[in-house]
């Protein structure tokens, strides 16, 4: 038995915003798989909770008419890796959520979790960074918008407040198309682990497959939220994939933007070497992926 | 405090009178006698309580009961046949010894059955992977691999016909 003080069933994201407005004490639950644990661990003891996860409206994912592919917040990791449009526009945000926990977790994990418990080493954190996702809130005052690259403010912190509920995640027709990448976690197991640093990079090529057009590059663990490197970015943006150094360059500024700390999983310096070589991994692979010839 | 919830468990309607605060784990365990399902970790990390959930694997140690309401659960249980017989499954976590204490296997099984489920065939590495979700602190796996790899090939060619 949970220590639940209050346990809402809400039906609709309206009852939830209500529970939860009147109850400060309240959280919200959606798979359970990180709340429930920092609640038998005593952390989140006693807490009310206001579950989301029999909200039909919040689970899938669905392609707008202007391309726009919206994801429901309370879709699984498994939902995620094997939606049809998932695997069509971004499958490198299905190859990333399939990295969480294992099978059983990724049954019942969401990405509206993983992304909302503001965890720096969220598996899916690193590659929506890259896809500048938007994070879509609704609360008591209605409905705002915050791009995913300015809703941490620290670990464990974001902007939502405690009585918003998360209620899509909006990725824009830009952002996708043309786009190819791959995220990159490493830990010490394959499986049932948390990543020690992820990586992810994502390229636009010229059509001639010869030219950087554009990149993007987001990390996990590397600071105390999740983070986009804009710097690495510029410094490669419009230079040749034929070119030795850009892998370095790319690396080499990450280094300048990142601000990883020493945990028991990993030394600073540790983190520091994954952050630079994850970065030239990430982006050869994510430049093989659009076809490019990438340079040994 | 107490609500009513109705689901269906190895395929029989059930109502029933939960806790809130409950586990599906406690609830399958506890209310209904189904001791298939075994408690581990608590945290979602060994598998051990491992049921399906319309037809998905799901630790339900860190599932709430309340959401299992209007669902269909399968548990160990519920794969007997009519007059008793083992699931292919179970059979050939026998016929390829994957068994010590037996402890994990109940969990071990019911993701077999959820892979079995999908109709496709996997690799043996693809099959190693999707039950990294189960912890199993005898057998060192290889016969574990063994059984759901048998059991995944022999359902494939039994529904496809064999090439």
């Amino acid at each position: 038995m949970y220590d639940i003080k209050n346990y809402t069933e809400a039906k609709t994201v309206e009852e939830a915003i209500a529970a939860l407005s009147g109850d400060p004490d309240s959280e919200i639950i959606s798979g359970g798989t990180d709340v429930l644990i920092r609640m038998r661990s005593g952390k989140d003891a006693g807490k009310s909770l206001v579950s989301i996860h029999e909200i039909p409206e919040l689970k899938g994912v669905h392609l707008d008419p202007d391309g726009t592919i919206i994801i429901g917040p309370a879709t699984s990791f498994s939902h995620i890796t094997n939606d049809p449009v998932i695997r069509e526009n971004i499958n490198m945000l299905g190859e990333a959520v399939d990295t969480v926990g294992g099978p059983q977790v990724r049954n019942s994990g969401t990405i509206g979790g993983n992304i909302c418990n503001g965890a720096t080493s969220a598996d899916s954190a690193a590659t929506m960074q890259t896809l500048n996702a938007i994070v879509v809130l609704k609360g008591p005052e209605g409905i705002r918008e915050v791009p995913v690259t300015e809703f941490y403010t620290g670990p464990g912190k974001t902007v939502r407040h405690q009585n918003e509920v998360c209620t899509a995640f909006k990725i824009r027709k830009e952002d996708y198309q043309g786009w190819q990448g791959c995220y990159m976690k490493y830990g010490k197991r394959k499986s049932m682990e948390i990543a020690t640093l992820g990586c992810a990079v994502r390229v636009k090529l010229s059509e001639d497959k010869k030219t950087i057009e554009d990149v993007r590059l987001g990390y996990g663990v590397a600071a105390p939220t999740p983070i986009r490197c804009r710097k690495a970015e510029d410094a490669i943006k419009g230079k040749k994939v034929s070119d030795g150094s850009i892998y370095d360059t790319f690396a080499d500024t990450a280094l300048t933007e990142v601000n990883p700390r020493s945990s028991w999983r990993a030394s600073k310096e540790f983190r520091l070497q994954l952050i630079h070589e994850l970065a030239k991994r990430a982006l050869k692979e994510s430049i093989r992926r659009a076809g490019g010839e990438a340079d040994a | 405090m107490l609500k009513i919830i109705h689901f269906t468990v190895n395929g029989k309607k059930t109502e029933l009178a939960v806790d809130d605060r409950e586990c599906l784990l406690e609830t399958l365990r506890n209310r209904l006698g189904l001791t298939s399902v075994k408690k581990g970790c608590e945290v979602g990390e060994c598998g051990a309580c491992t049921v399906l959930i319309n037809g998905e694997a799901v630790d339900t140690c860190i599932y709430l009961t309340m959401w299992a309401d209007g669902k269909s659960i399968l548990t160990t249980e519920g794969l007997k046949g009519p007059n008793g017989e083992l699931n292919p499954v179970q059979q050939a976590f026998i016929d390829e010894t994957a068994v010590q204490c037996g402890f994990c296997i109940p969990g071990l099984i019911m993701t077999a059955v959820e892979i079995v489920g999908t109709g496709k065939k996997y690799s043996r590495e693809e099959l190693r992977k999707m039950i990294t979700g189960h912890l199993c602190r005898c057998t060192g796996y290889e016969n574990i691999v063994n059984a759901v790899e048998r059991v995944v090939n022999e359902t494939y060619d039994a529904t496809h016909g064999k090439e």
